[in-house]
């Protein structure tokens, strides 16, 4: 295998792994976040609004952990730095 | 494939770029800056008010107990900004019902330049509200130990209010974009009215964090009061 080769393989392989491993924890968190939130709708309705925002917040926060590893897989995709510079060789010589 | 808007460009003179991302921008502001005047030309006292008059009105009082439940004492001051925050990125998200049509939230560089405006504004309505010296005393305001912990907080949190904004609007623009050349028919519509939700939910939560912010940082005297 030669350097272009390898250099594709190894992002697109490492864009994959980077969202799937990366999505586990936010997806666990979240669904904790949630289920809890809803126990505690269940037991207080009059705090629905506090406990909804709250909530929001919450889940915006535990979710940038998640769309972090996919801006860096659309990074490792879409607008990889090694590979740009791969082309830029080859387009030189 | 376009990562961001930013690389559509239409006209080019020298270092003077105008990309997709400039052009909705100018288009938003144009809107809402017109839709907002021609709504407040003739603007009525009494019971029967027009269509859109009780839209603004709706829009503009929710996003104040909005901010008032935050915990912000005096709303009115807040809202410009805030409001100003909400208001863009949601329009800007839905105007995505607009074929061939990229929200500007969708690029990096329009995001950061958001978070940064809320950056700036933290510390300026945290030294209007407590003065300068209260201000920077809110850093060491456990400890001393704190200060360098604080500091980064407040540069970790505009980062992040960036490149979550930034990457929702993104990954709803090319979930839609991958689809169209899998399933072309039916299922991208689905995807862009998820993509409607997930616009309002993110306009809602940047300025929501705005505002938990700017209350932070302007809290601390009120307790001292209450003590």
């Amino acid at each position: 295998m030669d350097n272009t080769t390898l250099i594709a393989t190894i992002s697109i392989v490492i864009a994959g792994f980077t969202t799937s491993i990366g999505c586990i924890a936010p997806a666990l968190a979240e669904g904790k976040a949630v289920a809890t939130a809803l126990n505690s709708l269940a037991q207080q309705p009059d705090a629905s609004a506090t406990i909804t925002r709250t909530l929001f917040v919450g889940l915006a926060m535990i979710e940038s952990t998640a769309i972090y590893s996919f801006v860096v897989s659309m990074i490792l995709i879409f607008a990889n730095p090694f590979w740009s510079y791969v082309v830029a060789q080859a387009n030189g010589k | 494939m376009n990562l961001s808007p930013d690389q559509e460009i239409f006209w080019q003179h020298g270092v003077f770029k105008l990309n997709a991302t400039i052009a909705t921008t100018w288009l938003i502001m144009l809107v809402m800056a017109l839709g907002a005047k021609l709504i407040t030309r003739k603007i009525e006292a009494e019971i029967a008010v027009s269509r859109w008059q009780a839209l603004l009105e709706i829009v503009v009082t929710s996003i104040k107990t909005q901010i008032e439940e935050v915990g912000l004492k005096n709303p009115r001051e807040y809202l410009v900004f805030l409001g100003t925050l909400f208001l863009f990125v949601a329009v800007s998200s839905l105007l995505t019902i607009i074929p061939g049509y990229s929200p500007p939230t969708g690029s990096l560089s329009t995001t950061v330049a958001l978070a940064l405006s809320v950056f700036i504004a933290v510390p300026f309505y945290g030294v209007l509200e407590q003065g300068i010296g209260g201000y920077l005393k809110s850093y060491a305001e456990p400890t001393i130990i704190m200060v360098p912990f604080n500091i980064i907080s407040e540069i970790s949190r505009t980062l992040a209010l960036s490149i979550r904004l930034f990457g929702n609007m993104m990954s709803g623009a090319m979930i839609i974009a991958i689809l169209l050349t899998i399933t072309p028919f039916v299922f991208p519509v689905v995807m862009t009215v998820l993509g409607l939700l997930t616009g309002m939910v993110q306009a809602y939560i940047f300025s929501i964090l705005a505002a938990v912010y700017i209350a932070a940082a302007t809290r601390s005297q009120n307790h001292k009061k209450k003590e």
